[in-house]
């Protein structure tokens, strides 16, 4: 058969042939580092400080508009509010108050929550009862048990305690578990692979490999603790000597003191942006960011 | 005797192994038999669903035959251990929160087969036998798929097990990949060699990485025939007896099915 026969629309028959690949010279740089304009507009701080920036604006003008600082006090008169209670100490103090009932609250659901997962990882009864638990609970408010903790312990530390301990609880246990559950078979049978059993296979495996899981689980239940405290001292304000931050928030409400009211919630705000984009960054950076295991 | 130069290293005899799914019992294997020489290039060759990796599991002490045992040095495999090294198919069998590095070195340092500053070396030496010397500060995810491989093999490796694993490790990756990461691991055998029971269900790479092909007939997995395949690698990809090893591996994997169903029909 000769090669010109061409079938109505069948490909043309072409030659054959083989180059060298050409000098990638003509496109300039293959590679080169960004500008440092470049990078600052790419860099997510500055994108969230500038957010910052526009929202403050956006409040001042508002505020400013609308020139009534019972109902809406202006950012500037919330700073100075705010500056005045914290070289005063009030603030400072109310702040620390707060702080510490949540550490013992937050440690405390974090001990429990270890206990519930060490038994349902360990058993499929364990499972199950966490689960059950969870279900139950989870979806349940922690400031609608602040009336029975009060009956049960009294006004004071114990009851804040007992409800950011519920607040706490769920959400770390189930992120835990469900970060266990996650753990890739492949991985699993690797480490047993290597002999690992018992403590060593849990701690060495187990808990990296769940660590995305288990640090969303604090993040979730650190914001929930915060929340609940601070929601419960509105309810009951004192305990035993000193308020808390929320107790800073319904006084300065009763004295019709609007701008310190701002000032409680900012510092509210201030202390929540502090612990995620601070503490809990950090740790990202060191770990599941570096790890390749969250993005 | 462990002792005879004649004895299998791996010896597996009249092995019947079943699994749970939530709805069946499935038998994955019925007797088969067959032994692994030290130096030997092993593969097990058969359809999907022949229960090829499971039998592979079964050899890394992860489920129990109901019916006949496994030996590796005349001892019978009860338990998962360091003596046998796997090597998965998937990516995720490497530690993600450690480099290149702490991963070849974690089994070493938690089997303590090695003293610290010994197990060093030999993760260094591994990693530079597996050509990733560049990367080896770097965690698994920044590695192409052929790299986290060859990390795998290193790690396994480094560890210097009576016998090495490997489950369709290369099945992942794209075929370019693949025919380089077998005409690596061939010449790691070169210099090594180590004993290696190779799990595949291609025809092609069973014959290029295999000393010796066991051939699995459809499910459940029964021994359908044992070939040598000693004489044919990349050197011969293109001379007429791979073409006849593998029309030959073809024809006992697919004939037989072919004819039985002609008969039922």
């Amino acid at each position: 058969m000769s090669v010109d026969v061409h079938h109505a629309g069948a490909a043309p028959v072409r030659p054959e042939f083989e180059v060298e690949p050409s000098e990638a010279v003509t496109i300039g740089d293959v590679e080169r580092p960004l500008s440092l304009a470049e990078r600052i507009v790419n860099n997510e701080s500055f994108q969230r400080l500038a957010i910052l920036v526009v929202l403050i604006v956006v409040w001042e003008v508002y505020a400013r508009w609308l020139h009534n600082s019972l109902l809406f006090p202006t950012f500037t008169e919330t700073v100075q509010t705010f500056w005045r209670d914290i070289r005063s100490g009030v603030l400072l103090n109310r702040t620390a108050t707060s702080l510490q009932t949540l550490a013992i609250g937050y440690a405390a659901g974090l001990a429990c929550a270890a206990v519930f997962t060490t038994f349902a990882v360990a058993s499929t009864i364990g499972t199950r009862i966490l689960s059950t638990l969870t279900a139950m609970f989870n979806p349940l408010p922690a400031i609608a048990l602040l009336p029975l903790a009060l009956i049960w312990f009294g006004l004071g530390t114990p009851s804040l305690v007992f409800v950011i301990i519920h607040s706490v609880l769920w959400a770390v246990a189930l992120n835990t578990l469900s970060g266990f559950r996650a753990v890739p078979e492949t991985l699993r049978m690797s480490g047993r692979n290597m002999g690992l059993t018992g403590a060593r296979y849990v701690g060495l495996i187990l808990i990296p490999a769940a660590f995305p899981s288990i640090l969303a689980g604090l993040k979730i239940g650190w914001a929930f603790a915060w929340r609940t405290l601070v929601a419960a001292e509105l309810v009951f304000g004192v305990s035993s000597r000193s308020g808390g931050i929320g107790w800073y928030i319904f006084e300065a409400r009763n004295d019709l003191d609007t701008a310190t009211v701002f000032s409680g919630l900012l510092t509210v705000i201030l202390i929540g942006l502090l612990v995620e984009s601070v503490i809990f960054r950090a740790i990202e950076a060191r770990t599941v960011n570096l790890w390749g295991m969250q993005r | 005797m462990t002792s005879d130069t004649n004895a299998p290293l791996l010896a597996v005899n009249g092995v019947t192994l079943q699994y749970k799914t939530p709805r069946h019992l499935v038998t994955a294997t019925y007797r088969v038999d067959f032994s692994v020489h030290k130096g030997d290039r092993y593969v097990i060759l058969g359809p999907s669903g022949c229960g090829k990796s499971t039998l592979l599991k079964a050899v890394g002490g992860f489920m129990k035959p109901v019916e006949g045992a496994i030996r590796i040095r005349g001892k019978e495999i009860v338990a998962p251990g360091p003596d046998r090294m796997m090597v998965f198919q998937e990516f995720e069998q490497l530690m993600p929160w450690k480099t290149v590095f702490q991963n070849v070195l974690f089994p070493m340092k938690v089997t303590r087969k090695f003293g610290r500053a010994e197990a060093r070396e030999r993760a260094e030496a591994a990693i530079a036998k597996v050509n990733l010397a560049k990367f080896r500060d770097v965690h698994p995810h920044m590695l192409s798929g052929g790299m986290k491989m060859r990390v795998a093999i290193a790690r396994a490796m480094a560890l210097e097990p009576d016998i090495l694993l490997m489950d369709e490790p290369f099945a992942a990756l794209d075929a370019l990949t693949r025919r380089s990461m077998q005409q690596e691991l061939l010449s790691l055998w070169e210099q090594l060699r180590f004993t290696v029971l190779f799990v595949t269900h291609s025809i092609e790479e069973a014959i290029i990485v295999g000393s010796r092909i066991l051939v699995l007939s459809p499910h459940p997995g029964r021994v359908r025939a044992e070939l040598d395949a000693n004489h044919v690698d990349f050197g011969n990809i293109d001379q007429p007896e791979f073409g006849t090893l593998s029309k030959r591996i073809h024809d006992l994997l697919f004939a037989d099915g072919h004819t039985r169903q002609a008969a039922s029909a």
